[in-house]
């Protein structure tokens, strides 16, 4: 089967520091990918830079098989959405007509169908004529899951979905993105939340300066080394109340991240 | 209110001003001159209404507009209640355009002045998109504005400092205050031909500004074309303000104010707010201009003088509100 995301050897140089060092991933669909690692590892210029949002110095990226940068605007919005780290909104627009600009392509009035669907499944019914900027961070966060979940994309890209949320709202958007996963969706999510990865994804991308450290099944990827070495945590993934929790604390000495 | 009937009310309050403007002025007219002008437009009564007032006051719709829509189109690109052609300095620099023409001596050209004011207008307009895509704080944006505008203000005092004709140095400074006084209506002509064209360009763009709500990653994978949109509204607007300038001087204020009053309704979505905030503008500059030629000072009062007496507090009112949202 055709990935519907894959990126190659991706080499990205911000300013004079070397962002991204040959990472890369891939994710079928029906998959959900959680890609993790410290602050500055680069995670959202994966994100970027494999949705053609950031020059690359070398590597590939694909969507569905084809080079990001060989296609037209619309064929990439129709083959993925994206919900950026930043959730700034420009303008005090109505909650159901900013989801609604997740689906520029169909008519008003199934726009507004599609965004009041989305409304209710993040759970914010009854908020459609709300003003964003009248709403709190984490209501605002949801409307803005609910405009990439209205994109219906076949590959959906969330950069820090669960940050800055309550507990219920994190488990809720990520049982979402895993929900479009079942329906066929790829999906990959950055997250901070070892615990909440290693529950929700079927397979976990660690980045460590810039390069793949490991690749895998929650399990392996967050084994006990690489806890050590690319977190900085002494731990191990545990059983408990049928749940998978990450149990760990600080090493006394972060392994050093200068290079 | 719905995003309809505001429009409709505007419209109803453009056509009202227009006609109190062309029927309000100076000269003392009874009922009956009134009657008389218009069965005979070459009678004197009708020689005020249609060759003096009525230019006038269709000028001043036509700039008005030009400003509002520019003025909503520079705040929906860059994502900022304070945007404006005079806050940017696409203003001043369209009249360090015009002045520059002027000096050398190029005013007999047809056109010449008009064409360097839009070259100001635009080389300015693509100056604070390269800066707004590289500082992404609002404050930044306009603090740079205002240097841009304080720039080109200053290149223009030093056109008029040089200029060896006294007499040009002081048509163009009255002119620089901004007026709509003395047009007829192939005046009119030569100024909305380019608004016609910017107004095209920024109606184009009314998309990718709603899209734009969400940010600039969102808006580039949202399937639209945003560079070309973004183009779109950047020329377009430098257009607006630049025919606006050509034809009437640097007249401040308007291209702030017309979204403002008409975001509320129209959602405060960027795209819907295009057309509303063209008519409040009309409406904001007829009255303006009504009020400069019917206050009774010694010198007939410039249209640009009006404005800014207005706008300047109104602009200070919207910082404090942005301000406080921006640190939320």
């Amino acid at each position: 089967m055709t990935p519907s995301w894959s990126l190659e050897g991706l080499v990205v140089r911000l300013g004079s520091r070397l962002a991204l060092d040959g990472a890369g991933l891939s994710v079928a669909p029906g998959e959900m990918v959680g890609v993790l690692g410290p602050n500055g590892s680069g995670k959202t210029t994966l994100l970027r830079a494999g949705l053609g949002l950031l020059r690359c110095g070398a590597g590939t990226a694909c969507l569905s098989g084809r080079p990001v940068n060989a296609l037209s605007e619309i064929e990439r919005a129709r083959l993925v959405g994206y919900l950026p780290q930043e959730r700034r909104v420009g303008w005090n627009l109505a909650s159901l007509a900013l989801v609604a600009l997740g689906a520029p392509d169909q008519p008003p009035a199934v726009a507004s169908g599609i965004a009041a669907d989305c409304l209710q499944r993040v759970g914010l019914a009854g908020f459609e004529d709300r003003g964003v900027l009248e709403m709190s961070g984490g209501e605002r966060a949801r409307v803005l899951l609910a405009r990439l979940l209205a994109t219906r994309a076949p590959l959906l890209v969330a950069d820090e979905p669960a940050a800055g949320l309550d507990p219920d709202a994190q488990l809720l958007t990520l049982e979402l993105l895993r929900a479009e996963a079942a329906r066929g969706a790829a999906v990959v999510v950055t997250l901070h939340d070892l615990t909440l990865a290693a529950r929700f994804c079927d397979r976990l991308v660690v980045l460590s300066q810039g390069r793949v450290e490991a690749d895998g099944p929650p399990a392996q990827a967050l084994s006990p080394d690489n806890l050590r070495t690319v977190f900085g945590l002494e731990g191990a993934l545990i059983e408990a109340g049928g749940e998978t929790v990450l149990a760990a604390r600080r090493v006394a000495q972060r392994p050093a991240a200068g290079r | 209110m719905s995003r309809r009937r505001g429009l409709v009310l505007l419209a109803a309050l453009l056509l009202a001003s227009v006609c109190i403007a062309v029927l309000v002025g100076e000269t003392p007219l009874r009922a009956a001159d009134y009657l008389t002008a218009l069965t005979t437009p070459g009678s004197a009564s009708g020689e005020i209404l249609w060759t003096i007032r009525a230019p006038r006051a269709a000028m001043a719709a036509l700039i008005g507009a030009a400003l509002g829509l520019s003025g909503a189109a520079l705040q929906g690109l860059l994502r900022n209640p304070l945007a404006d052609p005079g806050v940017l300095g696409v203003s001043a620099s369209a009249g360090l355009g015009a002045g520059l023409a002027i000096a050398l001596g190029l005013a007999a050209i047809p056109g010449a002045i008009e064409a360097s004011a839009l070259l100001g207008a635009l080389v300015a307009g693509a100056l604070v998109v390269a800066l707004a895509a590289r500082f992404r704080e609002p404050e930044t944006l306009i603090l740079l504005g205002v240097s841009i505008s304080a720039f080109a203000g200053a290149l223009s005092s030093l056109v008029y400092n040089l200029s060896p004709s006294p007499v040009t140095t002081a048509e163009v400074l009255s002119w620089m205050l901004g007026s709509v006084a003395n047009r007829d209506w192939p005046d009119l002509l030569t100024t909305a031909i380019p608004a016609a064209l910017g107004a095209a360009l920024v109606a184009w763009s009314a998309r990718g500004l709603t899209m734009l709500t969400l940010g600039e990653e969102t808006a580039a994978l949202s399937g639209l074309p945003m560079a070309r949109l973004r183009a779109a509204a950047v020329g377009g607007a430098a257009l607006l303000a630049g025919a606006s300038v050509a034809a009437a001087g640097i007249i401040g204020f308007v291209g702030l104010a017309a979204p403002h009053l008409v975001r509320r309704f129209s959602g405060d979505d960027p795209g819907k707010t295009l057309l509303p905030s063209a008519l409040a503008g009309a409406i904001l500059l007829v009255l303006a201009d009504l009020a400069a030629r019917i206050i009774p000072t010694e010198q007939e009062l410039k249209l640009g003088v009006v404005t800014a007496l207005f706008g300047a507090p109104l602009f200070a009112l919207v910082a404090w509100r942005a301000a406080r949202s921006w640190r939320s």
